[in-house]
């Protein structure tokens, strides 16, 4: 008989702001208690930067703004059983997804990125260049929230989800009983 | 040069929008008719003329840019001496719009949705016009034309180059036609079957000579033994209707007739007001009697606007004959008259909320319900709002008796019903037939043997298959405002449904945002499955949206505007079937990373690393 091995998560930031892996950590002195089911492989809590193995679970914060987003966001659906969106930007874009009102122009992305480095009223940019060191990853047209472009199983809404949501969430799945949020859960008003 | 957009209006501009503004008594609520003339004298809103009419009527600015923004015939960058409107319904398209639209550009020198630089022709595309059975059709300015073909095209263009007005395109002796000789001139009747009630030889003076020796009850008790039910497409009883405004607690009552007939394939009102506007009228007029009214108002779609002259020529025509205005038909104390309000090209008007709100002078925007118009509507008074087709039933009603017309039809639907038939079949045009015909047979009577697919409703109707062409028309089965839209086993039925979703994207007034986003999210749904890009879960995707903003949306529109998916998908599953396949390592096919990293390749002239497989070479 082999040994029930642990389970094997990993984590990954795309265009958020960390706040939802600083989330993760709310989960507070239970998080002891979850290290004893799980392993973490590629994340940045344990700075692992490739798969060493094929998750169960894959974490997800933020949506996707440009090509190194799409890239991670794909080798996470390929190396990972379950894929969750956690948090507001990695469901629907979020705050970064505020460029994408930017409509009614021939140029958007142009017109986004001299307001921020240029034009903008509050900048102090000696250079009045826009950043472009070829290690720079290329801008998507807009910000895409992580349904479109593979498919994700849960969604962990919030902004960012509390510990406790995150921790029940996780603590469900691992033990095959998870059937969705109580409607308290996930009220934010 | 400055601008156009920032440029000051001339003092004769000034003087001239000081006399619109007069006309009107500077009347806020009739902010509709001052734009509108500020729009055909200016050929734009422009800022300072915003200001000015906002002096004038004792607005805001911005409460009259709110109204001059909403409606699709204003605008507020300056257009050409001469508009040039081409319809762009799916009949159209199919019909070689494309092609003409093509020979517009070709013979102006300029693109859709743009003006000639000497300021004289400008092009655009509108919804709907109500021609399906003589597409493709453009109006021009006020004009109507049909059957447009791509040599025609270069031909209007030459003759309005070479200063001919647009009214010179229909007749060289324009002006001494009567009103009627006008709008036959311009667009054809197709009147393919005339039945007993409206289209038949009847009389137009009877119905209210019989309702004038009754009392309001007793013309209203008529009509709810008729049966009759409003023909808009909703089939409130019109009876119910208006005893509801009659009961209601006022001083003053309003009528207002329904002719925005804006939902595509349908054009039954626009034979109506040009074969029977005096029945019609007359309909109003009974309807007055029966609730108390002293005010009409009969709001005409602005598409319709070649109708115009003939409606004021009926109004003041039955004025001069005392059957409208003071003390009608020598009764001391029946007074009752019609102010005619034109639309400015806005679908959802046809909602009877949005339609009060442009009579008020407003944004075309649905009004909260309840209360309901007939308690409190127009300006908060008990107002009957019902269908061209309605008003001149009711008149019939009054003539032939509430018997006569309960024997026709079927249980829940009596009378007769105009269906406007059009698409691909060999006679497109009005069938006046008694509630309780099948699809089959009309379709056979239209020469439509053919059909593989028929929109009944129009865009928010439903979309039936053949297995299904012996449902019956009427409240019982398949309901219906009268459009029979028919396409062969040629049409690409997503084609179809992805127009008729844009059309509502284009529609939506705004206010409620189950409606104004949820069908843009539709529209792109079913243009991932036109490009073959679904997933099967993306079925489910659709039918859970459109259950979404059927049940939070605000009106009609958006309560109905996913019928054209929710039917197909039940009518025609092959079609979406066809089109989905699952993803591979579950990446979505539909996400395409090259066109989303193509604007910032460009800004920073660099490749991709990571997308580019030829980036190392």
């Amino acid at each position: 008989m082999t040994e029930q091995r642990k389970a094997r998560i990993a984590t990954a930031s795309l265009a958020g702001c960390f706040g939802c892996h600083m989330a993760i950590l709310d989960i507070d002195e239970r998080l002891i208690e979850l290290m004893k089911l799980v392993d973490v492989d590629r994340s940045p809590l344990t700075d692992i930067k490739r798969f060493t193995r094929r998750c169960d679970i894959g974490i997800i914060e933020g949506g996707c703004c440009n090509e190194e987003n799409v890239h991670v966001l794909r080798d996470f659906r390929r190396n990972c059983d379950v894929l969750i969106a956690l948090g507001q930007c990695a469901i629907m874009g979020g705050l970064p997804a505020m460029r994408n009102a930017i409509m009614h122009s021939d140029a958007p992305l142009r017109e986004c990125l001299d307001e921020a480095y240029i034009t903008g009223r509050y900048i102090r940019n000696t250079t009045h260049n826009i950043p472009n060191d070829p290690a720079l990853p290329l801008l998507l047209d807009e910000v895409y929230p992580c349904s479109e472009v593979v498919e994700i199983d849960y969604n962990i809404p919030g902004c960012a989800p509390s510990g406790d949501v995150i921790y029940e969430t996780l603590a469900g799945l691992l033990s095959g009983k998870f059937r969705g949020f109580e409607r308290d859960k996930i009220r934010f008003d | 040069m400055e601008p156009a957009t920032t440029r000051h209006l001339r003092p004769d501009e000034i003087a001239q929008i000081g006399a619109i503004c007069d006309a009107v008594g500077n009347d806020p609520h009739r902010m509709l008719d001052i734009l509108l003339s500020v729009q055909d004298e200016c050929r734009w809103i422009a800022p300072d003329a915003m200001q000015l009419i906002a002096d004038r009527t004792g607005l805001s600015r911005i409460a009259v840019e709110g109204v001059a923004s909403f409606y699709a015939f204003l605008s507020q960058t300056p257009k050409g001496r001469v508009t040039i409107r081409l319809c762009d319904d799916i009949i159209d398209r199919f019909a070689g719009m494309p092609q003409v639209v093509a020979a517009f550009e070709t013979a102006l020198g300029i693109k859709v949705g743009e003006t000639t630089p000497d300021g004289a022709i400008s092009l655009d595309y509108t919804a709907c016009i109500g021609m399906c059975d003589q597409a493709p059709a453009a109006m021009v300015n006020d004009v109507v034309l049909t059957k447009l073909t791509p040599d025609r095209g270069a031909e209007i263009v030459a003759a309005l180059q070479a200063g001919q007005r647009p009214e010179d395109l229909i007749s060289d002796h324009f002006a001494n036609l009567t009103p009627h000789d006008r709008a036959t001139r311009q667009v054809e009747n197709n009147i393919r079957h005339a039945g007993a009630v409206l289209l038949g030889p009847g009389s137009d003076r009877a119905g209210l000579e019989n309702a004038l020796t009754m009392t309001p009850d007793q013309i209203i008790g008529q009509i709810e033994a008729s049966g009759l039910r409003g023909c808009g497409g909703a089939g409130f009883p019109t009876g119910r209707k208006w005893r509801i405004a009659a009961n209601a607690e006022a001083d003053r009552r309003i009528i207002i007739c329904n002719a925005d007939e804006g939902e595509p394939g349908t054009f039954k009102d626009r034979v109506l007001l040009t074969e029977r506007p005096h029945l019609l009228i007359e309909g109003m007029t009974i309807a007055a009697r029966a609730v108390g009214a002293r005010e009409g108002i009969l709001y005409l779609r602005g598409e319709y606007v070649y109708l115009r002259a003939l409606i004021e020529e009926t109004l003041e025509d039955r004025r001069n004959r005392g059957l409208l205005g003071q003390g009608i038909q020598g009764q001391d104390g029946f007074d009752f008259d019609i102010r005619l309000q034109m639309g400015a090209g806005a679908y959802i008007c046809g909602e009877e909320g949005a339609l009060i709100s442009s009579c008020e002078g407003l944004p075309g925007e649905p009004k909260t319900r309840p209360p309901f118009p007939a308690v409190q509507g127009y300006l908060g008074l008990p107002t009957v709002v019902n269908n061209v087709e309605t008003f001149c039933n009711a008149a019939r009603v009054l003539d032939q008796g509430a018997q006569w017309f309960f024997d026709m039809g079927t249980e829940q639907s009596h009378g007769t019903k105009l269906f406007s038939v059009s698409g691909d079949c060999l006679n497109p045009g009005i069938y006046e037939l008694p509630y309780g015909l099948s699809v089959r047979d009309l379709l056979v009577m239209a020469g439509a043997e053919d059909a593989a697919a028929v929109a009944v409703g129009g865009a928010s109707g439903t979309m039936i298959a053949r297995d299904q062409f012996d449902r019956r028309f009427g409240f019982d089965d398949l309901s219906t405002g009268g459009a029979v839209v028919v396409f062969n086993g040629q049409r690409n039925i997503l084609e179809i449904v992805e127009y008729y979703m844009s059309f509502f994207v284009h529609e939506s007034c705004g206010y409620c945002t189950p409606c104004r986003v949820g069908n843009v999210f539709l529209q792109k749904a079913i243009g991932k499955f036109r490009q073959g890009l679904a997933n099967p879960e993306d079925i489910d995707y659709l039918k859970d949206l459109s259950g979404t903003i059927i049940e939070t949306s605000r009106c009609g529109l958006g309560t109905t505007s996913p019928n054209p998916i929710l039917s197909t998908l039940e009518n025609f599953p092959l079609v979406y079937a066809a089109m989905v396949k699952p993803s591979q390592d579950r990446i979505r096919a539909s996400f395409d990373i090259q066109s989303a990293i193509d604007s910032a390749r460009h800004l920073a002239k660099r490749r991709s690393t990571i997308f580019d497989e030829d980036f190392s070479k």
